[in-house]
């Protein structure tokens, strides 16, 4: 069918190498000799682990449960046995380390029970919920959960939902054998989305160097009589930009500071169709997801991967060159070296690039920009980078934002034509997260000013209030004294009496201090003896008898130490919290 | 008679401009924020007292008054920088040594639930109630250290915050360009 | 574990490649211009781009720079070539030399070397000389004067008497003269119709040397190195201007062909005012610096006390360029107005 497409500014066109992995069908990669299943593989709360070393877990089974409204569930890739749920290296360009549940597999990959959903029948916020438990996120790679991304806006109409099967980054094939094998799957999972959201149009985007694909799910649209438009777009990096292929689909920009369902128009990419019709169809949840594996290997295949399957293992299945040295998860654009070969394969890993200097020369050193602008000319998002990049690298954050650099989606489209080959990108990233830390700074200062005046207001206010206190007392006392006087001259009897009148103001006065010293001497008493006490108890309580632990004791301890983790990982939740926003 | 036209004209234009520059800055005159409250957005509001002022406002006053702009630990380096940015003042090394950023954990099963560190804790960062074990709210705390010496039994310490995911940072790109050997040259 | 940020995929572009396409872009207009005055401009070419390597490997040098990487990035040949290409083609070796030197030197290195100078080098070299030696940088040899090689050798190297051979001028300086002159019986119009000295257009051979610039600024456009902004902009205010004052007095100005195809107006219009490092950046900012530049050159050429006003136009328009930049952002993907 003809339709009208939009242009997007910029772009670039890298070779796209997709070739070599689509030669053969999806295979099934085999289970690995261990698993490490990242808690946090999604955008938003961390899931709290509900599972703990030694216990058997089911294909399936829960083991992380969402934390927030955004935030995606984790379940066991397959039934085996839980080592650990500890600290280990993730694949993220820092190579710091998050909570890992570790497991054994024991081959049977048996499946907890499981039946379909029966979302017909059943409101849209427990179909939402129900993906949500099911880890269902956006596989494109950004791992948005899908079902925060399933409500429509209040007040603007749904027009349009794009899907997106364009994967228009080079060598990255998972997305274009989905469709060609899976398509109906596809399809229908698109079918639940248009339901949840009731858009006018359903467009499906895929880049014409892929007609197999779109033939397929031609196919499959007509077999299911859906009145969904499979449209192709030009091939161009990167028009599988969620809002990059929402420009050329609708005419529509999508600009960082909203949303798009404000513009009446949502993106999905095909494989969170395909995940969501799994999970309704047949309640299996996300363990398993398709994994492009290329560059410098014999065989480029895509595969079947369970999630938690060491990089390593999956890479020796395409048996990789002997001159490999790293792997890239994700296409050679956006994609990043992993900071160890044994990192876990996860729900945002969509490729994996077995890396050598013959593919990926290594990068000519960098000149200072001649201003060219060839950067602005290939930037999709029409920003000027080289402004940018100036900035950042004085780092006059400020400037970097009054040229919109949180509009960037680090495409890399400018490093990519850079005649002065300037590693954009990274000095974008770089301002970024600076400019986080300082917002998270003074945000902390802030709170942290404002309960400081509020704690000495408050002490202004007890002191105060203690002074009017005393100044009560003090009065009620004098006129007591005054009217004690009064009587006692009233009863005419001056010397004698003068002094016992005096006596029990005295008596009254002096009770005070010697009533405050005991009362002292008590308290350090207390204090004494509890400190005596917390020291044995801390001498008691610490090295000793943690060998025969009762598996309860061991549990609270667990309890405790997750609470301190807790604690130190708090500081984590605002970053993350900024993160989104801008994503 | 030209040389005389054209520096009439000069002097027309210069006293043109100039007028016109006196009333913009009159004109445009931005009313800032007055100067103490400026440097107090610098300070990290730690109210740690190591400047030898009882909190940070004092500081920032002293400052404005003319007191020296390194004394404060918490803002590290970068908080003289960008004060002297502020003042055009000289940039001076820190008057202590910098330390990374910390907070303090209660040890829970030593608390004894005194509330002297609630008393002592600035801003609010330790919740408990007396003889209840207390404890220490992460994200408040600003590693100001002044719970520690009233802790009669000692159970407080302080932890670098380490860095993780989702605090991590990226590194500014090594760029520049060393000068070649001087063989390549050759 | 090694550390590369992404893209691992780069273009196959350099800022080499980028100096030598601009290199070979301006061909055309040279092979016109040395059949027009002869190999002297192939001489001056040569000692020009010495000049510039050689100030080029110093500067470099002192400030500690790599001399492999920066040598061969080729910008010192293209200001060297522009130099020698706006210098009168029978001036003294030493002047080039000193204008070069001056550029790489003072207006490149010294404002912080590649990507940094605010003003395009070669026309401050070029500004710089004709304030320092008006007569030097006026001497154009006399058309149809077919030297032979070794006499304009001879003239350069200042062994022979520079007066004779290069009494001749430019149209434009002959168009001055006569303005200046303000001779009633001596107008433009006749002068330019004396097609016998000065061609048919801008002069006898003139046209040919701007049709080379405009032939390879045409290709600098079709392989996307500079945009059609800044040419057509400069070109359109420059037609403007004079087609708007010629029609007015066809006696007194000269038409807009003559002007856009004489002096430095084809070179300047896609060659000197392109200039990415010294220019603007924002696409409205080109059309204004483009615009500004033709009319200021016009202005210069017609009114001011100097036969070509290219270079000054330039360097003015550098003046203002991050000015117009900071005014003219575009707006970004999303915050378009939707009218
Ligand atoms: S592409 Fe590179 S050299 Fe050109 S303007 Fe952009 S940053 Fe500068
Ligand atoms: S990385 Fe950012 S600045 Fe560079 S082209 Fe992409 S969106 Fe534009
Ligand atoms: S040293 Fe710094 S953080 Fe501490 S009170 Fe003084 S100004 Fe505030
Ligand atoms: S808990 Fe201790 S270290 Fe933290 S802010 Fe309070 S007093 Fe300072």
């Amino acid at each position: 069918m003809l339709m009208n497409l939009f242009k997007c500014k910029g772009g670039v066109k890298p070779p796209t190498n997709k070739t070599q992995s689509i030669t053969l069908p999806i295979a099934t990669a085999p289970i690995p000799s261990r698993l490490v299943v990242p808690l946090h593989q999604s955008i938003g709360g961390t899931p709290r682990p509900i599972v703990q070393a030694g216990d058997q877990v089911l294909k399936g089974q829960l083991i992380g449960e969402a934390d927030g409204w955004i935030s995606a569930a984790v379940h066991a890739p397959t039934s085996g046995t839980v080592v650990e749920v500890a600290m280990h290296v993730q694949p993220h360009p820092s190579g710091l380390d998050a909570m890992c549940v570790v497991i054994a597999p024991d081959g049977r990959d048996e499946w907890i029970a499981h039946q379909p959903f029966d979302y017909a029948n059943a409101a849209p916020e427990a179909v939402r919920e129900y993906l949500q438990q099911s880890g269902v996120v956006g596989l494109g790679g950004a791992v948005f959960p899908t079902h925060g991304k399933l409500t429509p806006s209040k007040t603007v109409p749904m027009e349009e939902l794009v899907i997106n099967g364009a994967e228009c980054e080079p060598f990255i094939t998972c997305d274009d054998l989905l469709m060609r094998e899976r398509a109906e799957e596809v399809v229908r999972g698109i079918g639940i989305f248009r339901d949840l959201l009731q858009p006018k149009k359903v467009l499906i985007g895929i880049e014409d160097n892929k007609p197999e694909a779109a033939a397929a799910m031609r196919a499959a649209v007509g077999a299911l009589g859906e009145p969904f438009s499979v449209v192709v777009v030009p091939t161009l990096y990167p028009a599988g930009g969620a809002k990059q292929l929402i420009r050329v689909l609708t005419g529509k920009e999508v600009p960082a500071a909203k949303r798009s369902t404000d513009l009446g128009v949502q993106c999905f990419n095909v494989a969170t169709a395909y995940t969501a019709w799994r999970a309704i169809a047949h309640g299996e949840p996300v363990v398993s997801r398709l994994v492009t594996v290329t560059g410098n290997v014999h065989a480029p295949r895509n595969y079947e991967v369970l999630i938690g399957t060491p990089m390593d293992e999956l890479l020796q299945l395409a048996t990789p060159h002997p001159d490999t040295d790293g792997i890239i998860m994700g296409g050679p654009m956006m994609g990043f070296l992993v900071p160890d070969r044994q990192v876990p394969v996860i729900k945002a890993t969509n490729c994996l690039i077995a890396h050598d200097d013959r593919l990926f020369p290594p990068k000519p050193p960098e000149m200072p920009c001649i201003r060219c602008g060839s950067c602005a000319q290939a930037c999709p998002h029409e920003l000027q980078p080289f402004e940018m990049y100036w900035f950042s690298r004085a780092k006059n954050f400020g400037k970097t934002q009054e040229y919109h650099i949180f509009d960037c989606i680090e495409c890399g489209c400018c490093s990519f034509v850079c005649p002065s080959r300037i590693p954009l990108v990274q000095y974008f990233r770089f301002a970024k997260s600076e400019i986080w830390a300082r917002e998270r700074e003074k945000n902390a200062a802030d709170g942290a000013k404002a309960r400081f005046e509020f704690k000495q207001l408050r002490e202004e206010r007890e002191k105060a209030e203690k002074a009017e206190k005393l100044a009560k007392a003090a009065a009620a006392q004098a006129a007591k004294k005054a009217a004690e006087a009064a009587a006692a001259a009233a009863a005419g009897e001056p010397v004698a009496e003068g002094a016992a009148a005096a006596e029990p103001v005295a008596a009254e006065a002096s009770p005070v201090p010697v009533a405050v010293d005991p009362e002292k001497a008590a308290k350090m008493a207390t204090i004494q003896a509890a400190m005596e006490r917390a020291k044995a108890q801390r001498e008691a309580s610490q090295p000793k008898n943690t060998e025969a632990l009762k598996s309860s004791q061991q549990k609270e301890i667990d309890e405790i130490e997750a609470r301190r983790q807790a604690a130190h990982l708090t500081e984590a939740a605002p970053p993350a919290a900024t993160g989104e926003k801008t994503e | 008679m030209e040389i005389v036209l054209a520096i009439a004209i000069m002097a027309l234009g210069a006293v043109v401009l100039g007028a016109a520059l006196g009333f913009a800055s009159i004109k445009f005159k931005v009313e800032g924020d007055p100067l103490i409250e400026k440097i107090e957005a610098i300070l990290p509001q730690t109210q740690c007292g190591q400047c030898g002022y009882p909190g940070c406002k004092p500081y920032a006053e002293a400052i404005a008054n003319g007191d020296e702009i390194n004394k404060c630990p918490p803002g590290g380096t970068e908080g003289v920088q960008r004060l002297a940015d502020l003042l055009g003042r000289e940039v001076k090394p820190l008057n202590a040594e910098e330390k990374p950023k910390q907070i303090a954990i209660i040890d829970e099963q030593t608390c004894i639930g005194c509330t002297l560190c609630i008393q002592a804790c600035p801003v609010d960062a330790i919740v408990g109630a007396a003889k209840q074990m207390h404890t220490i709210v992460a994200p408040l705390c600003t590693g100001c250290e002044l719970c520690l010496p009233p802790c009669p039994v000692e159970c407080i310490r302080m932890e670098p915050i380490a860095e993780n995911i989702d605090n991590w940072k990226w590194k500014y790109p090594v760029v520049e360009i060393k000068a070649a050997p001087l063989k390549e040259a050759a | 574990m090694m550390f590369a940020p992404a893209p691992f995929l780069l273009k196959d572009v350099s800022v080499s490649q980028v100096m030598i396409q601009v290199c070979v872009a301006l061909i055309p207009g040279i092979a016109a211009y040395a059949s027009l005055v002869g190999p002297a401009i192939l001489v001056q070419l040569v000692i020009a781009t010495f000049a510039a390597l050689l100030a080029e490997a110093v500067m470099l040098k002192i400030r500690g720079k790599s001399l492999a990487l920066f040598l061969s990035d080729g910008s010192a040949v293209v200001t060297a070539w522009l130099i020698a290409l706006t210098f009168p083609p029978l001036a003294p070796w030493w002047l080039v030399v000193t204008g070069t030197v001056f550029a790489i030197v003072v207006a490149k290195h010294l404002y912080g070397g590649l990507g940094q100078n605010p003003f395009n080098p070669a026309m401050v070299a070029f500004a710089v000389c004709i304030v320092a030696f008006p007569a030097l940088m006026s001497q154009w040899p006399s058309v149809g004067l077919q030297l032979r090689l070794i006499d304009q050798m001879n003239i350069i190297l200042g062994w022979a008497p520079r007066v004779d051979a290069l009494s001749g001028a430019t149209p434009l300086d002959a168009m001055k003269t006569a303005l200046k002159l303000g001779d009633s019986t001596f107008d433009v119009s006749t002068l330019l119709a004396n097609q016998d000295i000065y061609g048919n257009f801008a002069g006898r051979g003139w046209e040919w040397v701007a049709g080379g610039y405009l032939l390879g600024g045409l290709w600098l456009w079709h392989r996307k190195l500079i945009t059609w902004h800044v040419p057509v902009a400069f070109i359109a205010a420059m037609a403007t201007l004079s087609g708007a004052l010629w029609l007015y007095n066809p006696a007194q100005f000269a038409s807009p062909l003559f002007h856009l195809l004489s002096g430095g107006a084809m070179l300047g219009a896609f060659f000197i005012a392109t200039d990415p490092v010294s220019g603007c950046t924002t696409p409205r900012g080109k059309l204004i610096f483009g615009a500004g530049a033709g009319l200021l050159a016009y202005i210069i050429r017609v009114f001011g006390g100097y036969p070509d006003g290219v270079a000054f136009a330039v360097l003015l328009m550098n003046l203002c360029a991050p000015l117009i930049d900071l005014l003219t952002q575009p707006p970004i993907f999303g915050m378009k107005d939707k009218a």
